[in-house]
C-alpha cells in the first residue's frame, strides 16, 4: 500500500491562549473538516495564559499535514507541532475498575506487578487500578485483564512533550511540509 | 474621554476607515442605533430590509473597494439572518467585520427574549469571532477583528456585543487603524526551485484566482506571462484581474470555462497557479486533473497547498512579494509551439461562437454585450448564482480588476441585489446586476432599499421562468424530470414589482426592442429594474461533463 494514504495514529501538541472556546475551536475545526480525534487532552501550562493541548488523531499522510496547518490557522492557536514518537515521551493514564474474587485476585495481581501498574481502591468485590505508560502499554494491559471482567473505565488521553532540548516555543514552520515531489493523486 | 460602549463601537469603526455600515436595527443594538444617530455625519448607516442583504451589500462594498465591509445586526434572529451572508465572505476569502448585539450578561444562558448563541453558530464560518464580555475588552476587539479580517487570507470576523457593555461607560483612548500583520515570504530556497521550474517548462500556464486581486499583482502576472510567453487563465473568482481583451487572456477554466483556458490547461506542462484554491468546480475530476502538468501553486494560505490536488512544489506566503521575485528571476524565452497552440486554440474558440451565435435571438451574450456599452471600465458588475452568472462570468468585457462581483465559493442565491447597492455605495457610482427570476425572489424585498438610497443600481433580470441551472442539469442528466424548477405558474412582472416600490421599471420581450428600452433604463440616473424575457431551454455552455476531465468539455449541444 502506498505509504503516503497508509492510515495511522499521530499526535499533535498545541500551546494556546488559555481563554474561554479554544476547546471549541478546535473540536469545531476536526468536525468541520472530517478529521478523527481519537484523544484530546488539555490543561494549563507553567504560564497561566497557556495551555496546552495534546491531539491524537487518525489519518494519512494528507490527513496529517491538513491537520497541522489548519490547526495553525486558528487565532488562538499559537504553536503547533506533531509530537514524532521518536524524539517524544508520551504517557496515558487509566483508571480501570476490575471485577474481583478471591479466584481471580493473584492473577489480577501478578499482571498489576509486571505492568507496574498501583492498585488504589479495593472491596470485596472490586479493585481500581492505576495504570500510567505510553498508550500501548494500556492497551497491552487491558487485553491481559479483559478476562476478569472490565466494570468500568476513564483514560486521560496522552500527554507527551518533545525529548532533550527541544521545546514548543521554538518556531516550528517546517518548510520541507510545503516540499512534495509528484502528483500523488492521479489516476496512473 | 468617557464614553460609551455603542460610542466606542462608532468611534472606532470611524478610526478604521469606515465611511458605511450595512444593517438592521433590533432590540439589543438600539443603543447602538442611538450612538449612529449621534455619530451620523461621519458615519452612514445604510438600512437594508433584511440582515442577510445587509450583510451582502457589506461584502459587495469589499469586493468593489478592497476596504473591509462593515455590517450591524440584532440578537438572535438578526444575528442568524447574517448567517448565510457571513458563509458568503468565508467561502470567497472576503474581509468582513460583522456586529452583533446580544442580552445582557445577565441574561446570557437563560435561553432570554432574541437569544441566541450566535459565537457557536458562526464558528465554522469565521476567520475569528469574539464574545465582548465586559467594556474594557471592547475596543481592543474591534481593533483586533479589523486586523485579522485584513491579514494573510482575508475572512469575515464577528463581534458579538452585550447590551449592557453597550451601556456601560468607561474611558476611551483611540488604538489608531490596524495594519495587516507581516506576511511571511517565499523562501529562496523554494523559489529557486520555482525559477526552475518555469524556466524548464515548455508549456507554462498561468492560473490566477481571487488570492491574485488581494495581493494586487495583476499588472505583474500580466508581466510575467509576457516574459515568459504564458498564456493566462483564471478561475471564476480571479476574473476581472485581468482584462477579458488582453492577448495573453485566455479566460475562466472550469465547469463552465472557456474552451480554449481549459484546452490549454489541459495540455501544458506546468501550471503556476497564484491565488486559488483548486475548487472542484475549477478542477473537475481531480483524478484526471491536467495529467501532464506540474503544478507550482502559490497562496497566502500554506493549509491550501496539497489540500484539494497534491502539487509539486508548493509555496506559502506573500503573494505581491513573490510574484516579484518570479518576475525578476525568471529567464525571458520565446516557446513559439506553444504560443501557436494557444492561438490554434483561440481560434478553434472563435469558431465555435461563431457557429453557436444567432443574431436574430435574443440570448442572454446579446443582452450582456448591449448592457456593457452603458458601463465604463470600472462599473462594479454584480451577479447573482445560476446560469446567468455563469453567461456573465463567460462573456461580460470585463477590463479593471476588483469589477466582478459574485457569491462563487457559496454559491448564494439571493447574494446580488444587496452585493451590488453595497458596490455602488463602495465605488460611488452605478453599479450593474444581472440576475436570474429565481435568485431575484431571493432579494426582491431590497428593491427598497433601493428606493430608499436612491442608490444607482441597474437591475437586469435574466427572466426564463425556470431554475436554469438545476434545470440544465435535469434536461441533461435526469431524463428532462423537470422537479420543482418550472416558475411558469409563478411568473411574476418585475417592471411593475419595481413600480409598486418606487423603483422605475422596464420590459424587454423581443431582442428588436431590446437596445431602445435599455437606452431608456440607462438614462435614469437612480435605481432601475429590467425584466427580460429570455428562452427557458438556453444552455450554459461549454460545460464539463460530471467526472469528466477539462478535455472532454462539451462545447456544443448536440455532443451532449
Amino acid at each position: 500500500m502506498d505509504k503516503k494514504k497508509k492510515i495511522e495514529k499521530f499526535e499533535i501538541a498545541c500551546l494556546v491562549d488559555n481563554s474561554a472556546g479554544v476547546l471549541t475551536r478546535v473540536s469545531s475545526l476536526f468536525t468541520r473538516r472530517g478529521f478523527n480525534i481519537n484523544s484530546l487532552t488539555v490543561g494549563e501550562t507553567e504560564d497561566p495564559n497557556i495551555s496546552r493541548m495534546t491531539i491524537s488523531v487518525f489519518g494519512d499522510e494528507k490527513i496529517r499535514s491538513q491537520c497541522i496547518k489548519q490547526l495553525r490557522k486558528l487565532v488562538n492557536i499559537r504553536n503547533v507541532k506533531e509530537m514524532m514518537p521518536d524524539a517524544c515521551v508520551s504517557r496515558e493514564l487509566a483508571l480501570i475498575k476490575l471485577r474481583n474474587n478471591s479466584q481471580t485476585r493473584p492473577e489480577i495481581l501478578a499482571a498489576v506487578d509486571i505492568f507496574r501498574c498501583k492498585i488504589i481502591d479495593f472491596s470485596p468485590n472490586t479493585l481500581c487500578v492505576e495504570i500510567t505508560g505510553e498508550s500501548t502499554k494500556i492497551d497491552a494491559f487491558l487485553e491481559v485483564v479483559k478476562p476478569y471482567g472490565i466494570l468500568e473505565m476513564s483514560r486521560t488521553g496522552v500527554v507527551a512533550v518533545q525529548r532533550g532540548c527541544s521545546y514548543l516555543f521554538e518556531d516550528d514552520l517546517d518548510e520541507s511540509a510545503f516540499m512534495e515531489t509528484d502528483r500523488t493523486d492521479l489516476i496512473a | 474621554m468617557k464614553k460609551s460602549g455603542a460610542e466606542i463601537i462608532v468611534e472606532s469603526l470611524i478610526e478604521q476607515g469606515v465611511d458605511t455600515v450595512f444593517g438592521y436595527p433590533g432590540g439589543q443594538v438600539i443603543d447602538l442605533y442611538d450612538a449612529l444617530y449621534a455619530y451620523q455625519d461621519q458615519l452612514r448607516h445604510v438600512l437594508c430590509s433584511h440582515e442577510q442583504h445587509a450583510c451582502h451589500a457589506a461584502d459587495g462594498y469589499f469586493r468593489a473597494t478592497g476596504n473591509v465591509g462593515t455590517v450591524i445586526a440584532t440578537s438572535g434572529p438578526g444575528a442568524t439572518n447574517l448567517v448565510t451572508g457571513i458563509a458568503t465572505a468565508y467561502l470567497d476569502s472576503v474581509p468582513l467585520v460583522a456586529i452583533t448585539g446580544n442580552v445582557s450578561t445577565n441574561l446570557i444562558g437563560r435561553d432570554s427574549f432574541q437569544e441566541v448563541d450566535i459565537i457557536g453558530v458562526t464558528l465554522p464560518v469565521t476567520k475569528h469571532n469574539f464574545f465582548v464580555k465586559s467594556i474594557d475588552e471592547l475596543a481592543p476587539i474591534i481593533h483586533q477583528a479589523f486586523e485579522i479580517a485584513r491579514s494573510g487570507r482575508p475572512g469575515p470576523v464577528l463581534i458579538d456585543v452585550p447590551k449592557d457593555v453597550q451601556q456601560a461607560v468607561t474611558e476611551y483612548t483611540p488604538l489608531g487603524k490596524a495594519e495587516k500583520y507581516v506576511e511571511k515570504t517565499v523562501n529562496s530556497r523554494q523559489m529557486a526551485a520555482a525559477v526552475e521550474m518555469i524556466n524548464e517548462s515548455k508549456r507554462p500556464y498561468i492560473y490566477i484566482g481571487g488570492g491574485s486581486l488581494g495581493a494586487d499583482v495583476p499588472d505583474e502576472i500580466m508581466q510575467l506571462a509576457e516574459k515568459i510567453d504564458a498564456p493566462i487563465g483564471c478561475t471564476l473568482m480571479g476574473l476581472s484581474a485581468v482584462p477579458t481583451d488582453h492577448p495573453r487572456y485566455l479566460g475562466m477554466e472550469g465547469m463552465h470555462g472557456h474552451y480554449a483556458s481549459s484546452m490549454a490547461q489541459h495540455e501544458c506542462d506546468l501550471i503556476i497557479a497564484i491565488g486559488c484554491r483548486f475548487s472542484d468546480r475549477a478542477t473537475g475530476n481531480v483524478k484526471k486533473y491536467v495529467p501532464q502538468a506540474k503544478i507550482l501553486h502559490l497562496d497566502i494560505d500554506a493549509a491550501e497547498l496539497n489540500k484539494n490536488v497534491s502539487v509539486n512544489l508548493g509555496l506559502a506566503g506573500d503573494i505581491h512579494d513573490a510574484v516579484i521575485r518570479m518576475l525578476d528571476h525568471v529567464e525571458e524565452k520565446k516557446r513559439p509551439a506553444w504560443h501557436q497552440r494557444i492561438a490554434d486554440l483561440k481560434q478553434e474558440e472563435m469558431f465555435q461562437q461563431e457557429q453557436l451565435a444567432n443574431p436574430h435571438k435574443l440570448t442572454p451574450q446579446a443582452l450582456i454585450n448591449e448592457v456593457a456599452k452603458y458601463a465604463d471600465d470600472s462599473t462594479p458588475i454584480a451577479t447573482d448564482v445560476g446560469q446567468h452568472q455563469m453567461w456573465v462570468a463567460q462573456s461580460y468585457p470585463f477590463k479593471q480588476p476588483r469589477t466582478f462581483v459574485s457569491s462563487g465559493g457559496l454559491g448564494t442565491m439571493g447574494f446580488g441585489l444587496g452585493a451590488a447597492i453595497g458596490a455602488a455605495f463602495g465605488a460611488k457610482k452605478r453599479s450593474i446586476l444581472f440576475t436570474g427570476d429565481g435568485s431575484f425572489g431571493m432579494n426582491i424585498g431590497e428593491l427598497a432599499t433601493l428606493k430608499a438610497t436612491g442608490a444607482p443600481v441597474v437591475v437586469v433580470v435574466f427572466n426564463n421562468r425556470v431554475l436554469g441551472m438545476v434545470r440544465q442539469w435535469q434536461t441533461l442528466f435526469y431524463g428532462a424530470h423537470y422537479s420543482n424548477t418550472d416558475l411558469h405558474d409563478r411568473e411574476s412582472d418585475f417592471a411593475k414589482i419595481a413600480e409598486a416600490f418606487g423603483v422605475p421599471g422596464f420590459k424587454i420581450d423581443t431582442l428588436e426592442e431590446m437596445p431602445e428600452v435599455i437606452a431608456k433604463a440607462m438614462a435614469k440616473s437612480g435605481p432601475v429594474v429590467i425584466d427580460v424575457k429570455i428562452d427557458p431551454d438556453e444552455f450554459v455552455l461549454p460545460m464539463l461533463p460530471p467526472g469528466g476531465s477539462m478535455d472532454q468539455i462539451i462545447t456544443m449541444r448536440e455532443e451532449i
